[in-house]
Parts: structure tokens; C-alpha cells; sequence
């Protein structure tokens, strides 16, 4: 059997700035992996390319063994329809209610009836911690934190099989974080779903991943299950888990 | 000399290229108008806010032009054969020309920058990439129902314009220069032709058009935060502007030529 998304050689530039170098990754179905690396190693890239919102240079993407990249119009959307995101700011459709905010794959995408969906996104708030009395609220009125949770229950709402975390835990306290963190790994769980998340928070990646990717300079340069990532033996992934300035990664101070 | 050429080059190079994605953009929008699924509560939904709440500011401005249309010709036709003229001016300038270009620059002003500052915070805040991992295309839901709502509304608001812009005029002839109502009535009613009205309606249609294309297309492009939205919202408003005097023209030329 063939694992859930294959990356092979993906290859992204804008203009002179090459982001992804012959990327490859392969998900297996019902692993959680998260990819860690510094801002600007290509990680959103990555992402995006998968979701097809970016289009690679060259290199090919399989979900479920079918070739993704030249995907459009309605086999695209049908693709999507397998995939759920939490944005790193959420992205909330701030002219809707909490609760069709929660709903809109299901209302748009499945055509389902309002009443439905309303009982729907109140059952999903329910398991992201949130009580139905926020359901009638706008995004504008909820807290950063409350924000990603609403934004959590969107990408869960319709059960999707895949579901995509970018930097899930920005711009949150660490008991926030850690919540946050807590309720991705949970949901992840009983969707039994396959997760593949971006982040630079290693309390969030030792949390949630089954398996940490490190990408560097657009290439992956280690992985290994959770446990292993303290005795790696690769002085990237040291410096990075540490935070140390001192090392092998230079921070590109200055914008190339 | 090769510095010259470059300097001349590379934006008339950056020019083509834009308008080719706006080519591209106005090509895949179109083409989802005829493909399912259809919004038509979204339609409706834009069909009121860039048609009815339009009014106040087109009907005004339609009054203000019919008024000083009058005051001008009465001024500029003394000695020259008096009120039939003046009937004659008000109509043909207020259904052939004023009554759409000047509602078209008004809703660029209005919905242009509006839907451009909409639509470009969504584009900057990820919400545009949110509704296709929502089983949603962003052109069908966003684009579509605000071009339709443009191209229904605009020669409806024109309509009202022309004749709150006629209204204007006869004001301004019975109360301020004292022609005779009845006469001056009779003159507007000869001059008041269809083929007028209907061209007018027409370009309003167009302008409707231009409005919600550029308002949309420079929102969907915008990046870089607040700073792009600023300038994705100024961009729809200038380039609508001048394309709608453009297509005025062309318009012009080929319904009366």
C-alpha cells in the first residue's frame, strides 16, 4: 500500500529565490508528521503546493497515489473536499457567524440545509471546548486563541481525511499553545485522520507529531519518530530544538 | 541608449503583462458565470449593495448635472433660438453621455473601492485560500455574483439617473429661467429618443461591468498586508475610471458613427 501523500523532487522558486530543492516526503495514512525549520525555509511553500494554491516548478505530489499537481476545476475541488486546514491566522470569514463560519464546507460544498448545519457546528465548537453561546457571535469578537479554536472546528467540521496545521500555536501564551495543542492531537485522533503540520514551536511538534521532518534550505535534512529527535546526532536539528544562535544553520539576516 | 530603451521597456513590458492577467482573470470569471453551482442569494445580496445603496449618491449627482446643464445651455443659447435647445441639450447630454459615465464614475468610487479593499483583505489574510480548502471556488463565490450584480444593476440605476437627471433640468428651466412648462415638457418628450436611452443602458451595462471586474481583480492580487490593500483599493478606483471614459468612447463611436 502506498502512503497517503508522496512528495517527489519538488522544486519552487520565486524568481531568483529558490524556497523548495528537491523536496521529498511521503505521509502514511493515519501518521501525524510535523515539519520544523526556521521562518522562510519554505515551510508554507510546502503547503501551499500540496493544496495547490501554489503551482511547483517542477516535481509531482500524489494523494492517494493520484498525481495532483495539474489538477483543476472540479476533479481539483474534489481532491480538496479530502483535505481540512487550520490557517496561521485563522482566516476566518469575518462577514459570517462563528457557527457558519464552522459550517461553510458543509453548507457550500455538500449543499446541506441551515438548521442542519447549525446543530453541526454547535456538536463540532462542542469538541474544540467551545460552548454553543459563541455560535452566534462574529470572529471580529473572539480572542486569538478562541480565534484558531473556531478556525480548529472549521477544518474539522466535514470530517476531512487529511488535515494541514500551518504554525498552529503563533502568536498564542504557552497554556493556550499547549490547549491548542492538546485538541489537534485529540481530533487528529478519532478522525483518524492523516495530519501534516508546519510549525517552529517544538513544544507543539513533540506534541502532536508521530514523526518530525526538518527542513532546511528547502531540503529535508533528517527525520525520525518524536522520541528520537533529543538524539538525532545531526547538529542542525541540535541547534534548532535548542535554540542556540551559535551553529551550523546562519540566520539569513538580511533579506536574499 | 540601451539605458533609454530599458527604462522604456521594462514598464511597458510590466504594462502588457498586467492587463494580460486581467485578460486571464476577466476569461476564468466569465467562464464560471455559466458553471455550476450558482449564488444567487450572494447575487442578490450584491445586487443591493451596489445597486440600491448606490442611489442616494447617483441620484444626486444626476440632479446636480440635469440642474446645470439647463443653467449652461439657457447662458451659452441666449439669442440663439432660446428653450427648444435647451430641452434638447438636457436630454441627449443626460441619456447619451452624463447619466451613465458620471453613475459609472460614482459606483467606481463607491463599489470599486469597496469590493477592491473586500475582497483584497480576505486575499491578504488567507480567508480567499480558506474557501478552496472549503470545497468552494473563490471565483464562483466572490467574483461572479459581484460582476453579475454590476452588469443588473448599473442601467437600472442609470434609468433613475436619467430621469432624476431630467427632472433636474426642468427645474432649474421653469423656477430659475422661466420657460413655459408645457412647452419645455413637449420639447423634452420630441427629443427623448430610444436609440439614445438604449445606448446609454448599454454602457451602463458595460460600466457595471468594469467597475466589478477591476474592483475584484485588484483585490484578489493584492499582497503585503494593509499597505497592499491601500493600493489594490486606489488602483480599482483609478484604472476603472479611466477605462470607463475609454470604453465611453469607443462605445460612443460605434453607436453613433
Amino acid at each position: 500500500m502506498t502512503a497517503k501523500i508522496v512528495i517527489k523532487d519538488l522544486y519552487k522558486s520565486f524568481g531568483p529565490k529558490k524556497v523548495l530543492q528537491g523536496l521529498n516526503l511521503e505521509v502514511e495514512q493515519g501518521e501525524s508528521v510535523v515539519v520544523i525549520g526556521g521562518s522562510g525555509t519554505g515551510k508554507s511553500v510546502l503547503l501551499k503546493c500540496i493544496l495547490g494554491l501554489l503551482h511547483p516548478d517542477s516535481g509531482e505530489i500524489f494523494v492517494d497515489g493520484q498525481p495532483t499537481v495539474r489538477l483543476r476545476g472540479s476533479e481539483r475541488a474534489e481532491m480538496m473536499a479530502k483535505f481540512g486546514m487550520l490557517f496561521q491566522g485563522a482566516a476566518l470569514f469575518d462577514s459570517l457567524p462563528v457557527w457558519q463560519n464552522v459550517s461553510f464546507g458543509l453548507i457550500q460544498g455538500q449543499g446541506m440545509k441551515l438548521p442542519e448545519a447549525k446543530r453541526v457546528a454547535i456538536e463540532t465548537l462542542g469538541k474544540v471546548g467551545l460552548g454553543a453561546d459563541v455560535a452566534d457571535l462574529t470572529p471580529a469578537e473572539l480572542s486569538g486563541g478562541m480565534q484558531k479554536r473556531v478556525g480548529l472546528a472549521r477544518a474539522i467540521a466535514a470530517r476531512p481525511e487529511i488535515l494541514f496545521f500551518d504554525e498552529p500555536t503563533t502568536g498564542l501564551d504557552p497554556i493556550m499553545s499547549d490547549v491548542i495543542n492538546q485538541l489537534i492531537a485529540e481530533r487528529v485522533r478519532d478522525l483518524g485522520a492523516t495530519a501534516l503540520s508546519i510549525t517552529h514551536d517544538m513544544a507543539s511538534a513533540r506534541k502532536i507529531a508521530d514523526r518530525i521532518v526538518m527542513l532546511y534550505h528547502g531540503k529535508i535534512i533528517w527525520q525520525g519518530k518524536t522520541a528520537e529527535i533529543d538524539q538525532s546526532g545531526n547538529p542542525y536539528v541540535d541547534q534548532f530544538i535548542h535554540g542556540r544562535a551559535e551553529g551550523p544553520i546562519q540566520m539569513e539576516v538580511r533579506a536574499s | 541608449m540601451g539605458d533609454i530603451l530599458a527604462t522604456i521597456g521594462r514598464p511597458a513590458l510590466a504594462f502588457f503583462a498586467s492587463v494580460g492577467r486581467l485578460f486571464l482573470f476577466a476569461g476564468v470569471s466569465l467562464s464560471h458565470i455559466v458553471r455550476l453551482p450558482f449564488y444567487g442569494r450572494l447575487v442578490l445580496r450584491q445586487m443591493m449593495l451596489i445597486g440600491y445603496n448606490s442611489l442616494p449618491v447617483v441620484g444626486l449627482t444626476a440632479l446636480f448635472t440635469g440642474m446645470v446643464l439647463a443653467l449652461q445651455s439657457h447662458t451659452g443659447f441666449a439669442g440663439l433660438g432660446g428653450d427648444s435647445a435647451v430641452a434638447l441639450l438636457v436630454v441627449l447630454s443626460v441619456t447619451r453621455e452624463l447619466g451613465p459615465v458620471i453613475a459609472g464614475l460614482m459606483v467606481a468610487g463607491r463599489v470599486g473601492a469597496a469590493i477592491a479593499a473586500e475582497l483584497g483583505t480576505m486575499s491578504v489574510t488567507d480567508q480567499i485560500a480558506a474557501l478552496s480548502t472549503l470545497s468552494t471556488n473563490p471565483y464562483k463565490y466572490l467574483v461572479v455574483p459581484r460582476l453579475l450584480a454590476g452588469v443588473i444593476t448599473m442601467p437600472l440605476l442609470v434609468v433613475i439617473a436619467d430621469i432624476i437627471g431630467i427632472l433636474g433640468g426642468y427645474v432649474v428651466a421653469i423656477y430659475l429661467l422661466d420657460y413655459n412648462p408645457s412647452s419645455y415638457l413637449h420639447q423634452t418628450w420630441m427629443a427623448l429618443k430610444t436609440p439614445d436611452v438604449v445606448s446609454g443602458l448599454i454602457k451602463a451595462a458595460v460600466f457595471g461591468f468594469i467597475v466589478t471586474l477591476m474592483g475584484c481583480y485588484h483585490g484578489y492580487h493584492s499582497r503585503g498586508g494593509a499597505q497592499g490593500v491601500g493600493s489594490a483599493t486606489t488602483n480599482a478606483v483609478v484604472s476603472s475610471s479611466i477605462v470607463i471614459l475609454l470604453m465611453d468612447y469607443l462605445l460612443t463611436s460605434v453607436f453613433f458613427s
